[in-house]
C-alpha cells in the first residue's frame, strides 16, 4: 500500500495546488464566456446588417477565428503581440483574450441564427408601437433569443474549460500544469504518479463539466415547453 | 365628412417589389372620424399600401402626409408618426416573452415616457371593455387567436393614436373567433375611432365602413359608400370581385 500512488496526492498541499489549477482553468473559461455573451450579442446584430462590407468582414472574422487551431492563436497573441509590439501580456490575459475571440465567433454565429429565426414581423409590431431600432432589440428581440441562447452559452463553457489545457503551452500554471509538476517533483519516488494524478484531473474537470451540462439540459427542457 | 380635417393622406404613391409595381399612383384622404375599407383580390396591393402609410415599406414616388405634414421626404420621426398610426397585424404579433399586461405597457412606458402605474390602470380598463381583464397576466401563447387580437387591438388603442390601421385582422382567425374580434372593431367604429381597413369580411365591411376603396393591380379602381357600391358597383372589374362571394346551388355564379 505505502508504494500506491495516490498517496502523492496527499503530500502537502499538492491536492490544494490542483484545485487552484482548476480554479484557474475555470476563471479563464468564465471571464472569457461572459465576455463573449455580450461581444457575441453585438456581433450577430451586425451580421444580420445588410451592408455588405460589414457582412464580408464578420464573415472573414468568423472564418479566420473557426480555421485557427486556439493554440496558434494563443502562440500569436501571447509570443506575437510582444515580439512585434513590446506589448507584454500575461498569459491568462492572452488566454483570456484568444477564448473572447473564439467565443465571441461562436456565439455571434448562434445569434445571428436566433436573430434571423424571429419573425420579422416581430421587429415591425415592436416598430408600429413607436419603439426605436434599439429599444426593440433591447425589449423585443434580445430577451426572445435569450432564452435560446443560454443552453448553447453553458454548452460553450464547457468546451472552453476543456480547452483552456492548452495555456498551460504559454506558461500559466492550470490545473494540467500543476499536475505535471507534481508528477516530475516526484518522479523518483512515486513512479506510478502519472496514473493517479492525470486520474483525478480527469475527476476534477468531470466534476467541473458534469453540473454544468446538467443545468443547460434543464433549462433546454424548462424554456422548450414555454 | 368633407369637412373634417383630413388626418392621413396619400397622394400618388408608387411602390415597387422585387421588379413589379405593387402600387401605382394610389391617392387617398382619410378624414377624422372616418372608417374606410380597403378590399380586393389577394395581392392587389391594399396590405402594401397599409405598410406603406406607417413607414414599414419605403414608397418610390408620391407622398403621405399626416395632420398635413409630408412624412416620406426629409427626415421623418417614425417613432413619433408611429405613435400616432396605430396598426394592428394579421398574426397578431405580440411579444411571447411578456404577459398580456407587459405587452400594452411596453409603448407608453418606453416610449411616451408615461408613468407605469397609471398606464397600468388604463390597460386594465380597456381590457376590462374588451373581456379580457382575467387574462392581464396570462402569456400570449395561454390564450385563442381571438384573444391574442384584442389584445393586439388594446396595445396600438393605449398610445392614443389618431387612426388605427387593421391589416387583415381576422385572416389567421377560426370563423367563431372572427366575431369577437370585428365586435371590438365595431365598437371602436361607434367610438368614433378613425380607421383604415383591410379586410375579405365582406359583412364586416359593409358594416363598419363610411367608404370602401377597392383595390385592383395596385390602383384605385373604384370608391364609395357601401350602400351603393355593394349593390351597384360601377366597375365591372368591382361587380366581377364581389360575385366571387356569392354562391348559389350548382356553383352557378349569381
Amino acid at each position: 500500500m505505502q508504494d500506491l500512488g495516490i498517496r502523492v496526492l496527499f503530500l502537502g498541499n499538492n491536492f490544494a495546488r490542483l484545485l487552484q489549477g482548476l480554479w484557474i482553468t475555470i476563471r479563464i473559461s468564465l471571464i472569457a464566456v461572459a465576455l463573449s455573451i455580450v461581444f457575441g450579442v453585438l456581433l450577430g446584430i451586425l451580421m444580420t446588417v445588410k451592408n455588405p462590407v460589414i457582412k464580408a468582414m464578420t464573415k472573414i472574422y468568423l472564418e479566420f477565428i473557426r480555421i485557427m487551431p486556439q493554440l496558434v492563436l494563443l502562440f500569436l497573441v501571447f509570443f506575437g503581440l510582444t515580439k512585434s509590439y513590446g506589448i507584454n501580456l500575461s498569459g491568462e490575459t492572452s488566454a483570456i483574450i484568444v477564448f473572447t475571440l473564439w467565443g465571441t465567433a461562436e456565439m455571434g454565429d448562434l445569434v445571428r441564427g436566433a436573430l434571423i429565426s424571429i419573425p420579422k414581423h416581430q421587429y415591425e409590431s415592436g416598430a408600429a408601437i413607436g419603439l426605436t431600432k434599439w429599444q426593440v432589440y433591447r425589449y423585443v428581440i434580445i430577451p426572445q433569443i435569450l432564452t435560446r441562447l443560454v443552453p448553447l452559452a453553458i454548452n460553450l463553457t464547457t468546451r472552453m474549460i476543456k480547452t483552456t489545457s492548452l495555456v498551460a503551452l504559454i506558461g500559466v500554471v492550470e490545473v494540467l500544469k500543476v499536475a505535471q509538476q507534481i508528477i516530475e517533483a516526484n518522479r523518483y519516488t512515486v513512479p506510478d504518479s502519472a496514473l493517479w494524478i492525470y486520474g483525478t484531473i480527469f475527476f476534477l474537470y468531470f466534476f467541473a463539466c458534469w453540473p454544468i451540462s446538467l443545468v443547460a439540459k434543464r433549462l433546454e427542457k424548462k424554456w422548450k415547453t414555454t | 365628412m368633407a369637412e373634417q380635417q383630413v388626418i392621413l393622406e396619400a397622394r400618388n404613391i408608387t411602390k415597387d417589389y422585387g421588379g413589379g409595381r405593387v402600387l401605382d399612383g394610389v391617392s387617398l384622404q382619410v378624414h377624422k372620424g372616418e372608417v374606410i375599407v380597403l378590399i380586393g383580390p389577394s395581392g392587389c396591393g391594399k396590405s402594401t399600401f397599409l405598410r406603406c402609410m406607417n413607414g414599414l415599406e419605403q414608397i418610390q414616388s408620391g407622398q403621405i402626409l399626416l395632420d398635413g405634414e409630408v412624412i416620406t421626404e426629409g427626415k421623418t420621426d417614425w417613432t413619433k408618426v408611429r405613435q400616432k398610426i396605430g396598426m394592428v397585424f394579421q398574426s397578431y404579433e405580440l411579444f411571447p416573452h411578456m404577459s398580456v399586461i407587459d405587452n400594452l405597457v411596453l409603448g407608453p412606458v418606453k416610449v411616451q415616457g408615461r408613468d407605469k402605474k397609471e398606464v397600468t390602470k388604463e390597460a386594465e380598463k380597456l381590457l376590462e371593455r374588451v373581456g379580457l381583464l382575467d387574462k392581464k397576466d396570462a402569456f400570449p401563447r395561454q390564450l385563442s387567436g381571438g384573444q391574442k387580437q384584442r389584445v393586439a387591438i388594446v396595445r396600438a388603442l393605449i398610445l392614443k393614436p389618431e387612426i388605427l390601421l387593421f391589416d387583415e385582422v381576422t385572416a389567421a382567425l377560426d370563423p367563431e373567433m372572427v366575431r369577437e374580434v370585428l365586435d371590438v372593431i365595431l365598437e371602436l367604429a361607434a367610438d368614433g375611432y378613425t380607421m383604415l381597413i383591410v379586410t375579405h369580411e365582406m359583412q364586416f365591411a359593409k358594416a363598419v365602413a363610411d367608404k370602401i376603396v377597392f383595390i385592383d393591380g395596385g390602383k384605385v379602381v373604384e370608391s364609395g359608400i357601401p350602400e351603393k357600391f355593394f349593390t351597384q358597383p360601377e366597375t365591372d372589374r368591382a361587380r366581377r370581385f364581389l360575385n366571387t362571394f356569392i354562391y348559389a346551388k350548382g356553383g352557378e355564379k349569381a
